[in-house]
């Protein structure tokens, strides 16, 4: 037996870690979806196939750039001095994969914004002339246009990357303490964002192709699960300990049945059996995978931020 | 360079509360926040039983993933005894420095910014010692250079048996408890 008093009770640390509420994991989901969105994207530029896959490459960075900035504000409101906000813009923070974020995000409008240029949004009024000029200039130049994918396709990695980074830097909380986590949030960022096209898509083959690749990708995060299991299974006792909050402690509902059960096993059953014309396309499985990514977040967030070196929170 | 740390005596320390009380009045610590506290860890089983009090705070770890991991350069480490402090004027109040402490020893103080024990560097800075070690009645805390081999520190250390908390975390603490 061992019993631990303690006088402590501060504010979003006791009695556990409570720092970070839905902001952050909306934002971390977000993020990902965004990056997985312009990986697309850029994929379908660089091989040229914009003028068929029009939604991936025309209304996809607009609805990119709209969900990015919803999930930045969940960030601001995040954060516990918001006027000091800018701080971070100046200064440059390499050991600091927040800093990274902050500076990524930068690069992340400009990228998303030229490849809207390829087709001007129809809401722009025609007297911005200026972005009309760009746009052909950028449509008659393949080697531009392919640069614009290539450039979507690097800083969207990046972005989708340092989702997971940003947890998995964090040595004291030990749940986090995978560098897999930033390849699965990369990865299901990479299916929400083929099951949100997929659903949009108005082109038969483009909405097809991203439900096969939707498919591929949910088995690939099934793999990247089962390490991301291992990996900590096979650690320290914290580390055993910490992936038991989510296998079978407080957070095991969550983890089994949403996010494994309904967010992905399920919808790859409903996508595979339409992929093979078995049943019709419908909404239900993109729907689930989307929800299955958002809940991903908060399963991780929220059962690392109770992961602790010492103390072992709602387990036995 | 000096590199200031503490060695505290679980021996003598009967868990007053005196520290605690100090700190809150020589630092104005916020109602409801504490820079630093007291733990009982009791172990075995009735009637054989263990119990050791222990004052914690802050470790000024050596290797401070919460220095690491700050975007604005707020968290930093003092150019004396390397001491780990935050600008509030840089902080954005992220939480990620909290995320990263081992020790749960930083939190937010109500004007925004993240907050946690300072080592008392502006008293450390004029000669005295941090008001903890200076209040305690059973004189358990020691405060000094642990680069200083001739230090009090480091003559507990090479004589008593010792432990710092959570090492292995890899964060270095520079708080020693004497068993
Ligand atoms: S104890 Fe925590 S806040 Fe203090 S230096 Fe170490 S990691 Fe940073
Ligand atoms: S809360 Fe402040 S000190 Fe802590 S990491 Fe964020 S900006 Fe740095």
């Amino acid at each position: 037996m061992n019993e631990i008093t303690i006088t402590r009770n501060n504010h979003l640390i006791d009695p556990t870690l409570s720092i970070w509420g839905w902001e952050i994991s909306v934002y971390l989901f977000l993020g990902g979806l965004v990056a997985g969105m312009m990986i697309l994207s850029g994929y379908f530029l660089y091989r040229e196939r914009h003028k068929q896959f029009i939604t991936s490459c025309t209304v996809v960075p607009l609805i990119g750039i709209v969900l990015l900035s919803v999930g930045m504000f969940a960030l601001f409101l995040d954060l516990e001095h918001k006027l000091y906000t800018w701080r971070m813009y100046t200064t440059f923070q390499p050991t600091s994969p927040m800093s990274w974020g902050a500076w990524i995000l930068l690069l992340v409008y400009p990228a998303m914004f030229a490849m809207l240029l390829i087709k001007v949004p129809g809401f722009i009024p025609k007297k911005f002339t200026l972005l009309f000029k760009w746009s052909e200039y950028i449509n008659n130049n393949k080697r531009v246009l392919q640069s614009i994918g290539i450039a979507n396709m690097v800083v969207g990695s990046g972005l989708g990357i340092y989702t997971g980074v940003l947890l998995s830097s964090y040595g004291a909380r030990p749940l986090w303490n995978s560098s897999i986590l930033g390849i699965l949030f990369l990865v299901s960022g990479l299916s929400t964002a083929s099951a949100l096209v997929h659903m949009i898509a108005k082109d038969k083959e483009e909405s097809r192709l991203l439900a096969r690749a939707d498919n591929l990708f949910i088995l690939f995060e099934l793999l990247i699960l089962g390490l991301f299991i291992i990996n900590l299974l096979s650690s320290t006792q914290a580390h055993i300990n910490a992936v038991k909050i989510i296998l079978t402690g407080p957070y095991a509902a969550g983890f089994w049945v949403f996010v494994v059960g309904l967010g992905l096993v399920v919808p790859l059953l409903i996508q595979s059996l339409a992929v093979s014309h078995r049943i019709k396309h419908t909404a239900v499985a993109p729907i689930l995978v989307i929800v299955g990514g958002l809940l991903l977040r908060f399963v991780i967030v929220n059962a690392g931020l109770l992961s602790h070196w010492t103390k072992v929170i709602g387990l036995e | 360079m000096a590199r200031f740390g503490m060695v505290i005596d679980t021996k003598k320390c009967v868990g007053c509360m005196d520290c605690v009380v100090a700190c809150k009045t020589e630092n104005n610590v916020p109602e409801g926040l504490n820079r630093d506290w007291i733990v009982q860890d009791v172990k075995g089983t009735y009637p054989t039983l263990n119990m050791q009090i222990r004052t914690e705070r802050c470790n000024h770890c050596d290797n401070p993933p919460c220095v690491y991991c700050c975007p604005c350069g707020a968290s930093h480490i003092h150019e004396l005894g390397g001491v780990v402090l935050v600008y509030h004027d840089k902080c954005s109040g992220c939480k990620a420095c909290m995320a990263a402490c081992p020790y749960d020893a930083r939190f937010i103080h109500p004007d925004g910014y993240a907050n946690k024990c300072t080592f008392c560097i502006h008293r450390v800075e004029n000669g005295m010692d941090p008001a903890c070690v200076s209040v305690c009645p059973t004189h358990c805390m020691y405060f000094g250079d642990l680069d200083d081999p001739n230090s009090e520190l480091n003559k507990l250390l090479n004589s008593r048996k010792h432990r710092a908390l959570i090492t292995e975390a890899g964060t270095k603490p520079q708080i020693f408890y004497l068993d």
